[in-house]
């Protein structure tokens, strides 16, 4: 891998090769090499230090021992965390959460796809430009402050609530349930499906959409067989985006859901701030993680590669 | 066939076996917000016939494929294929199919896949399917290579794997745009006898669009030269060469010299130094017209061997190019250079630069076109 930062502007390889010399070009190899390990370092240190340690950390403590006064010991190993999740409790906030997430990647996608077809298939590059802004303006303003308005906007005494009882259809009160929830996860990660769909949809050779159609292809069939399949990295990849952040969402249902309604993210706060229960919080980590890893390489091993 | 029966006494057409009509275009329109793209083309093309569309870019030639095509529709005018009205008929409803400038290839889909494509989508029988993409494939010289993806291609390969895509589904025209553009010389002109060959093999009408004057010269029995969205001229490769009505036509179909000239009478027309030359042109005496004079038309020689019949401008030599079969002089005669082309034969004898010359000519070396 590190050749791939070896390609530094004063040593082509080109120029390498009108030098000649094997040994020379050899050496210049290494060094090159070597200049890119020292370029990547510094980021090869943050990821070792805040990404790779702590997860080596939460691995070790799912299979450690709490003692009855609550507190971790890093003794007497075993998988009583792991056996605990065949429990119908958290069976129950597995479930939720998986349906929850797929509901939110489903709604996502129906969505985002038209949005980023229309987009990717405007002519003008201003338009295409105003329509990405247009996507990205939420993320200028804090995520909390969104979604607290949500939970004002869906509450009963919110504007639609307000708008439903003068047409005489009644209160709406769906503030702090799975619906409130739901609304507020595609809210917070649509842009997540839009642009790698976009940029997917982007990239397509619309002559190829013409040569569908002059080969008997109807639009739909033209989408169908040609422009979706094309796009699929994008959908793949947006999927991903929103599926594994919804799926260890915590502030959104913590917000919208209240407390009656936790998620798998809400259970493992609550195994570390209230119960107390490391191990079981940790156990729970890893296997969200191990669940995201295999749908990621699950992905890679399905031509994921073109991304 | 039904035409025919249709008026039996009359004896013309018995005599004369006219060709079928493939592509009819009448008064063509297409414009583009305010840019008139194609203006008002007419066309007849015959059946079989390998017709070319010649122009530079943006002469409104891919524009007219796309529009035989259904890709756009005019603004105005009628186009007919076999006799049958297209107005707004979609792409997929139409007997023609298309080769792309870039071959379009579906990159996802394997050689066979790509070929396939066409027939699946009219829902031929898979057993039919199979056999017909074996055969468009052993046409075009691809078998052994049916799933290999386009990207694993050479620019050839896609090329004959985008020509299998389109003859497999036997359509009654087949449109080309620029198909051999993205192909390196030696390609090309490999890949233009093979096509030619391929055409008359299975006697497809072929809708060919090129900028090339060379490759539509030596494949079509017809062409169509067109420039601003204009049909300026529709004719053999012969005719088109020989006796090009416009200027434009002249100058952009091989290398000519073009000298101003003002019709005199009508057999005389009068050259920019004074000198007359006899031409026919049917034109008012004032018109302007210019004088197409080829370069391999031309000859130059010493003054004093120049005689009487010869048509001659006396100048001098200024340039001399030596191009292995040929030797190409620039004669300078007064108020312009005259560009003259001798063949490399043995015997011929050189001239070098300031030498006094006579560049001379036959009268049926001559054509005179409008401005």
């Amino acid at each position: 891998m590190t050749t791939d930062f070896g390609v530094v502007p004063d040593l082509t390889p080109e120029q390498e090769h009108e030098s000649g010399a094997p040994a020379l070009e050899a050496a210049s190899e290494r060094r090159a090499a070597r200049r890119g390990f020292l370029v990547a370092l510094p980021s090869f240190a943050y990821l070792v230090i805040f990404f790779a340690i702590p997860l080596v950390i939460v691995l070790v403590y799912s299979f450690a021992t709490r003692n009855p006064r609550g507190i971790t010991e890093l003794r007497d190993w075993n998988v009583e965390a792991y056996r605990a999740l065949a429990e119908p409790l958290l069976r129950s906030v597995l479930v939720r959460t998986l349906v929850l997430a797929l509901l939110t990647t489903v709604i996502c996608l129906a969505l985002s796809y038209p949005f980023a077809y229309y987009m990717a298939t405007r002519d003008s590059e201003v338009v295409r430009t105003l329509l990405l802004i247009g996507v990205m303006i939420p993320f200028w303003s804090n995520f909390l402050v969104r979604t607290y308005v949500i939970r004002v906007l869906l509450s009963s005494s919110g504007p639609l609530s307000e708008a439903s009882q003068s047409i005489g259809l009644g209160e709406v009160d769906i503030a702090f349930s799975n619906a409130a929830v739901l609304i507020g996860l595609v809210y917070g990660f649509l842009p997540f499906m839009i642009l790698p769909l976009y940029a997917a949809l982007e990239r397509i050779d619309w002559n190829l959409v013409e040569a569908a159609r002059d080969l008997y292809a109807s639009g739909w069939k033209a989408f169908r067989r040609v422009v979706w399949p094309l796009s699929r990295p994008g959908v793949v990849a947006g999927c991903i985006l929103v599926f594994v952040p919804s799926f260890g969402a915590y502030v959104t249902s913590d917000i919208l859901g209240g407390a009656k309604n936790p998620l798998f993210g809400n259970y493992i706060v609550n195994q570390f701030l209230q119960a107390r229960d490391w191990p079981a919080g940790a156990a729970v980590s890893v296997v969200i993680l191990a669940v995201m890893l295999i749908g990621t390489l699950v992905y890679f091993r399905t031509g994921g590669r073109t991304l | 066939m039904g035409e025919l029966t249709e008026t039996p006494g009359r004896a013309d057409d018995a005599e004369v076996p006219r060709p079928v009509e493939s592509v009819r275009l009448e008064s063509v329109t297409k414009r583009f917000d305010t840019v008139i793209a194609v203006d008002s083309v007419g066309l007849s093309i015959g059946e079989g016939e390998f017709f070319s569309l010649l122009g530079p870019s943006g002469c409104g030639k891919t524009t007219t494929l796309r529009m035989i095509a259904g890709l756009e529709f005019p603004t105005e005018g009628s186009i007919r294929i076999h006799g049958e009205e297209m107005g707004l008929r979609p792409p997929n409803k139409r007997p023609v199919n298309t080769v792309f400038q870039n071959y379009a290839l579906f990159p996802h889909m394997s050689v066979a896949q790509n070929v396939s494509f066409g027939l699946e989508m009219r829902k031929v029988a898979k057993a039919e399917r199979t056999q017909r993409v074996a055969q468009a494939i052993a046409l075009v010289q691809l078998t052994g290579m049916e799933n290999r993806k386009p990207a694993a291609l050479s620019g050839g390969q896609q090329q004959r794997v985008a020509l299998a895509r389109a003859l497999v589904n036997r359509p009654r025209v087949l449109l080309l745009d620029e198909p051999l553009g993205a192909l390196d010389l030696k390609l090309r002109q490999e890949m233009q006898s093979e096509l030619k060959a391929l055409q008359q093999q299975v006697g497809l009408t072929f809708v060919y669009v090129t900028h090339d004057q060379e490759e539509a010269l030596t494949m079509s029995d017809r062409i169509g030269v067109m420039n601003q969205g204009h049909l300026l001229q529709v004719g053999p490769p012969e005719e088109i060469y020989e006796q090009p009505l416009t200027r434009f036509v002249a100058d952009f179909i091989g290398r000519t010299n073009l000298l101003d000239a003002t019709v005199e009478s009508a057999e005389i027309v009068c050259l920019a130094n004074g000198d007359r030359l006899p031409a026919a042109s049917g034109l008012p005496a004032g018109a302007k017209v210019s004088v197409s004079l080829r370069p391999e038309r031309l000859a130059v020689r010493p003054r004093d061997s120049v005689s009487p019949d010869m048509l001659a401008l006396e100048g001098e030599v200024d340039r001399v190019t030596y191009m292995g079969n040929a030797v190409v002089y620039g004669v300078k005669v007064g108020w312009m250079t005259i560009e003259v082309r001798q063949e490399n034969e043995p015997g011929t004898v050189r001239h070098e630069v300031g030498d006094e010359v006579s560049v001379t000519w036959v009268p049926e070396a001559m054509s005179l076109v409008v401005a």
